[in-house]
């Protein structure tokens, strides 16, 4: 692995060495390096490009990087990745893809992963998103995550996108059965003319599921942002979605939460908030010494953080 | 030392007349404890305000230690020695407790020395340095924080915008003692804006701001009983009345 390929490893996925336990990294559409452990097997796709992941049902506390690098310019990468979580299971995966792009082509990653989490099996999914590279070439990421959740199930899916992605469409559809639950943490910053999309569509299906998407973005520049959410309650469940935005110079935001109720007992609430940053933000910090732009940085970061 | 010279502010009002918040303002404030009180409306807030740079004077001079800061921006005035805590602190989404500190004293501090001055306003610290400044705050407790970041930037020259008002719980005497260890520290003065008695009772100068223009200044001995005497006088009317 080169520099450039470290410097993106280190910014997606934490790692600055080999992971401990499973791992599978990716670079430029070949694997680079594969690790299985114990209870985690990690099987190629014959059909198709991608992955199985197989977690033993009763796995404890073991966590697995699956990050993918692109430093080529032009490469067009796709992958299917599909996770079976054993029944009981707790585990962390740290999933990632990094671009670096200094040709003028197009660099493109489009990962669709398919979660089957089993019963009453915990997992704790970490995506983070970077693009680097001074070339003229647009650095496209178009994740899709499907999540099955089965009875008593618990999904938390933490997603950063912060830098450095030209385009961005984002798909997460969920459908959670008995006791289920789904906690989606989203942040979000776009610059220059940027543009992303993310959109969820999560079913309601057991009784007592619940589901949380909560949503921050910053968009700078000429960047522009769509957040759609649809919740789906068909049983006694309860389901937020909540999009909190900050928007600057001539961004643009677009929030659309939606809420289907098909059960009496469904309890639904979206909340959507788009806006400037606050005027008396900015005094009070100038006030401490800060100039107007280091204000708003730490505004910023800390709203994303 | 803080010197006001012939300030004035005025605003167009929704009549489109000039309306004058602050009438030729004179003022000179070297003494430890400096206390403005007055009736609300008087113009003690836009006067705060003016002299941490939030709000342009539309006429006058402001001088910090004989230094001409009118001209300064709110960032230039604070580098310049000037802090203010303000009469509705400002909520951050993200940001802790320990980051606005930070940000105040301007330099990496540790987590005790962080903790430390939170203590100083009463706040148990452990409970308080983690924790985000937003809706879940208080208002009596994002007053202290407010407090305590003025107290971590220990400038020359400290405002603070009714620094009582929404602070439950916590006796005066913490408060006053507060600003007699602030005092020790920056060996500077401290513009305090107050209603309360017992505020003004500490204070070396009294300033009472009313209608935009100083009507009385002086001791504590000299403008006291004046601002009593008003309030006897009200009471005496009272009596006939009823």
């Amino acid at each position: 692995m080169d520099q450039i390929q470290k410097s993106l490893l280190a910014q997606v996925a934490d790692l600055h060495e080999v992971p401990e336990g499973a791992y599978n990294i990716r670079t430029n559409g070949k694997l680079e390096g594969r690790n299985t452990t114990a209870n985690i097997d990690i099987v190629t796709k014959e059909d198709k490009p991608g992955i199985d992941i197989i977690i033993k049902p009763g796995t404890k506390n073991e966590s697995m990087h699956i990050p993918v690098i692109l430093s080529e310019s032009g490469l067009k990468d796709l992958v299917y990745n599909d996770f079976y979580v054993g029944e009981d299971a707790d585990v962390t995966i740290v999933a990632g893809c990094g671009i670096h792009n200094c040709g003028v082509d197009t660099s493109e990653h489009d990962g669709i992963h398919t979660f089957h989490i089993g019963k009453n099996a915990k997992v704790r999914y970490v995506e983070k998103h970077y693009g680097e590279g001074d070339g003229s070439g647009e650095r496209i990421l178009n994740p899709t995550t499907v999540i099955h959740i089965d009875e008593g199930g618990y999904m938390e899916m933490e997603s950063v996108q912060i830098k450095g992605v030209d385009s961005t469409e984002r798909i997460t559809e969920a459908d959670l059965k008995e006791g289920a639950t789904l906690i989606v943490k989203e942040k979000l910053m776009t610059h220059g003319k940027q543009k992303a999309e993310s959109k969820f569509t999560i079913d309601l299906n057991g009784e007592n599921s619940s589901a949380n998407v909560i949503s921050r973005s910053v968009a700078k520049g000429e960047s522009e942002q769509t957040f759609i959410s649809h919740l789906n309650g068909n049983n006694k469940c309860a389901g937020h979605t909540e999009c909190d935005g900050i928007i600057m110079d001539q961004a643009k935001v677009n929030a659309i939460p939606s809420l289907s109720a098909a059960n009496l007992d469904a309890s639904l609430i979206h909340e959507a908030a788009i806006g400037k940053i606050a005027g008396e933000q900015l005094i009070k910090l100038m006030t401490l010494g800060l100039t107007e732009q280091e204000a708003e940085e730490q505004i910023v970061n800390g709203f994303l953080k | 030392m803080l010197e006001l010279k012939n300030i004035s502010f005025q605003v167009n009002d929704e009549n489109d007349k000039d309306k004058e918040i602050l009438k030729n303002i004179n003022l000179t404030i070297q003494e430890r404890f400096v206390a403005v009180t007055g009736p609300n409306g008087g113009g003690k807030s836009t006067l705060a305000k003016m002299i941490a740079g939030i709000i342009k004077p539309t006429g006058g001079q402001i001088l910090l230690d004989g230094r001409d800061i009118t001209d300064m921006s709110i960032t230039e005035r604070a580098r310049a020695g000037v802090s203010f805590a303000f009469q509705q602190p400002v909520r951050f989404k993200g940001l802790t407790v320990r980051d606005l500190i930070t940000l105040a004293a301007g330099k990496s501090i540790s987590v005790s020395e962080a903790c430390s001055y939170l203590s100083e306003v009463g706040l148990c610290a452990k409970d308080y340095i983690g924790r985000e400044v937003n809706a879940s705050l208080s208002g009596g407790e994002l007053k202290r924080i407010e407090i305590a970041m003025v107290i971590a930037r220990g400038t020359r020259l400290s405002i603070f915008d009714e620094p009582e008002a929404g602070i439950d719980l916590w006796s005066f005497n913490n408060l006053i003692q507060v600003f007699e260890e602030l005092h020790k520290k920056i060996n500077g003065s401290i513009l305090i804006i107050s209603h309360q008695e017992r505020i003004l009772n500490i204070a070396d100068k009294i300033i009472v701001l009313a209608n935009g223009e100083v009507s009385a200044v002086g001791t504590r001995e000299e403008v006291m009983p004046t601002l009593l005497r008003t309030s006897e006088a009200c009471s005496t009317l009272m009596d006939k009345i009823v």
